[in-house]
This record gives structure tokens, sequence and C-alpha cells, in this order.
């Protein structure tokens, strides 16, 4: 499996200030999970926070050392935790979010075939949910007004642009405007990431569409 | 001073914590860790009490965790600084950060020297390349590990000596997965 499209140093950075909301952070654990480059780019990044946090100092209070040796003394045994491991389409950090493989997906229908399941995220930032696509279908109108991260776990779908391909990330920002089709034969599962709220224009008439960025 | 600073052997320190509970080596960990998370915890926002507390959290969780750092991926001060990211989010009430899937395989008990010291060597070269930076461009970079700055922001264009950093995790990345695969098959 060859990764094309993969985060920008952006996303890398702002992930490794942990200064993203979760659903874009969940998509970024996702692809990391997936992809060593960008897995080995973030932990750069984390070099860097190393680096930064070697570059200021100040005064402890008096007796602090004290004061957390008998914390440490006070500690439970540390239990070294299980490894957490990706299955053949969603990795890890999905698997904790649905709380199982795919067959423990709730997936609602949009019409068409299509699917989705919204993941639950405590912060209201930005929105996640996984998408079924069958092969050979279009992906939803919907618009959104912030950036869009989408991951590819299953199958391929194509735009104007380009073919992403399972671990490929897209990088949408309000402005783009495409018409992702699944691509024949498998049916495409993807993992997004919407800033904002989401607005699906299904049930719009096409008139009202052109209002609303894809 | 700073030529001091840079020849400590911060891992062996933490080694130490890990394999026999040396309290010396805690402390001395602890003088210079201590003081530089609860800075960095002051600029992300924090108080000064909570700034206080949370550093002895993220110094108790490296006593705790000294056996899951893993010194052939990350100096000292970079795993500390992923606690301190960890604890900030906590206290500041920050979104949720899943990390990704875990490596297949652990820190090593014995972990190889050369790399423990090239990982050590490539913070301080980032220290050094940091602090001759254009004074603008340093400020921005702290700013946005401050979490001063929204994502959009951010300009990930540092200038620094990343490339060689991620060069040299993703080799290791590969040899080990080669070295998963061979297991795998003579299984
Ligand atoms: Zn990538």
């Amino acid at each position: 499996m060859t990764i094309k499209h993969h985060l920008s140093d952006e996303l890398l950075m702002a992930y490794a200030a942990a200064e993203l909301p979760e659903a874009f952070n969940l998509v970024i654990a996702s692809h990391l999970s997936i992809c060593d480059e960008c897995r080995a780019r973030s932990m750069a990044f984390d070099a860097l926070g190393g680096a930064v946090i070697e570059d200021s100092t100040c005064e402890m209070s008096a007796g602090s050392l004290e004061a957390c040796l008998s914390r440490i003394e006070m500690l439970p045994q540390a239990v070294v935790p299980e490894r957490r491991h990706s299955d053949a389409v969603l990795p890890a950090p999905v698997l904790d979010y649905v709380g199982g493989g795919l067959s423990s997906v709730k997936w609602r229908s949009l019409g068409m075939g299509v699917r989705q399941s919204i993941l639950r995220i405590g912060d209201k930032g930005a929105s996640a949910r996984l998408l079924y696509i069958p092969a050979g279908a279009a992906m939803p109108d919907h618009g959104h007004r912030g950036m869009e991260l989408t991951l590819v776990l299953q199958g391929a779908f194509r735009d104007e642009a380009d073919r992403f391909a399972r671990g490929d990330i897209e990088i949408a920002d309000s402005s783009v405007e495409h018409t992702p089709v699944a691509e024949a034969g498998e049916a495409c599962i993807c993992l997004a990431a919407t800033q904002g709220s989401l607005k699906f224009n299904a049930l719009l008439p096409r008139l009202a569409q052109p209002f609303f960025r894809i | 001073m700073a030529a001091d600073v840079e020849q400590t052997d911060w891992s062996a320190l933490v080694f130490r914590v890990r394999d026999h509970q040396d309290r010396a080596a805690f402390a001395a960990l602890f003088r210079h860790f201590a003081p530089r998370v609860k800075a960095f915890l002051m600029k992300s926002g924090a108080s000064e009490a909570l700034a206080e507390e949370c550093a002895q959290d993220v110094m108790a969780t490296l006593w705790q965790k000294a056996r899951l750092f893993d010194a052939e991926r990350a100096s000292v001060a970079t795993w500390v600084f992923t606690i301190a990211r960890n604890r900030r989010i906590d206290a500041l009430r920050k979104s949720r950060r899943p990390e990704p899937e875990d490596l297949p395989w652990g820190p090593e008990p014995e972990p190889d020297q050369a790399e423990v010291f090239e990982a050590q060597q490539e913070t301080e070269r980032l220290g050094v390349a940091l602090a001759q930076l254009p004074l603008k461009q340093r400020v921005l970079i702290e700013r946005a590990y401050f979490g001063d700055l929204s994502h959009s922001e951010i300009a990930a264009e540092t200038g620094l000596p990343l490339g060689t950093i991620k060069s040299r995790i993703r080799l290791a990345l590969d040899r080990l997965r080669q070295q998963m695969d061979v297991k795998a098959t003579e299984k």
C-alpha cells in the first residue's frame, strides 16, 4: 500500500501542540496509525515540543521536590496499558470511538445506499463521522464552513483532481468544490471530520445547492 | 553552564529511576525538568498554583511510567513534553487528543546506545537552532506550542532541522517493521 496524500506540516504541528478540535485529532491519529511517514514527521514535531520545553524555566515552590516524592509514594503501581491495535479497516483510534469493529458501527441511511455514522465527539469545534459509499456512488452533497479532513479506510474515491485510496487523506477548505465518486469494485468507507456544523443538502431542491459548498 | 546541561545524560537518570527507584537520579531530573514544565504550563495560560501542581504531577508520572520511556525514539525532554501536553489537556479542559495505535514493539530494556545518544543530540541541536532563529519566528513557534495560536495561524515552515529527525525515526520504523515481518514468517 502506498499512501499518496499525507497530512500537512501545519496540521502535524497543531496536533503536536494539542490545539485542534477533537474530531481533527481523531482523523490525524487514525492516519498516523497507518502511515509511518507521517508518524515519523509527527514525532519530529514532538521533538520540537521538547526543545520548546527546554527553552524557558521558572522557580518551583519551596519543598516542591519533597511534595512530589510523597505524591509518588501514594501512587498505585502503574499498569502497563494494553497495546491498541488497528483492524483491517478501522484504525485503533476509530475502534475506540466505535467501541468495536466495522460490525459494531451503527449506520444511518442517507439514501441511495449511502450510510453514515456520527461519532461521539466531546467538543463542538468539529464533528466526525464514518461514511459508507457504495461502489460507483457519489458522496452526498454537503456544505461546510471550515476545513474538512477525509481519510479513506476502504476502497477509493475519485474527484476531478485526483484519486484517494486507503490511507490517503484529503484536506479541503470551504472553497473546495468537488464531487467525489466511489470507485467501482468495492464500497468506499471514509472517516471525515468537518469544522462547524454540517449541512446535508440531500433533501434540498437542486436549485438551493449553489448556496452551499460541497 | 549550558555545556554542563548538554552533557547530562538524562536517559541514564530515567533508567536509574526505572531500575532502582533512585531518588538522587529523580531529584536531578526534577531540578531540571519541573521548572521547565511549570514555565510551559504558565505560558499556556495556567495560574502559578495550577502550573506548580501539574508540574509535580508530570514529574510523578515520569517516575511512575519510567519503563514506558523509549529512549531510542525520543529524548527525555521530548517525552516530558508529551506528558506535560496530556496534563495540560486535562488541566485546561482542552479538546481530547486521541493517540495513534501503539507501535507493535515496546521500549527495549537495553536500548541501542548510539540511537539513544542520537535522539538526545537531536533535541539539543534543535534547541540550538531554535535559539538562533530570528526572534519573531521563534516566538511564533513557541506560541504555537503554548496553545496561543489557532491552527489556521500556525505556519509550520520553521527552517529547523526537523527533516533529519523524521528520517532517522522513519528508518527505525522501517527496520523494526521488517524485523516483525521476518519473525512473523518464521513462525
Ligand atoms: Zn501520511
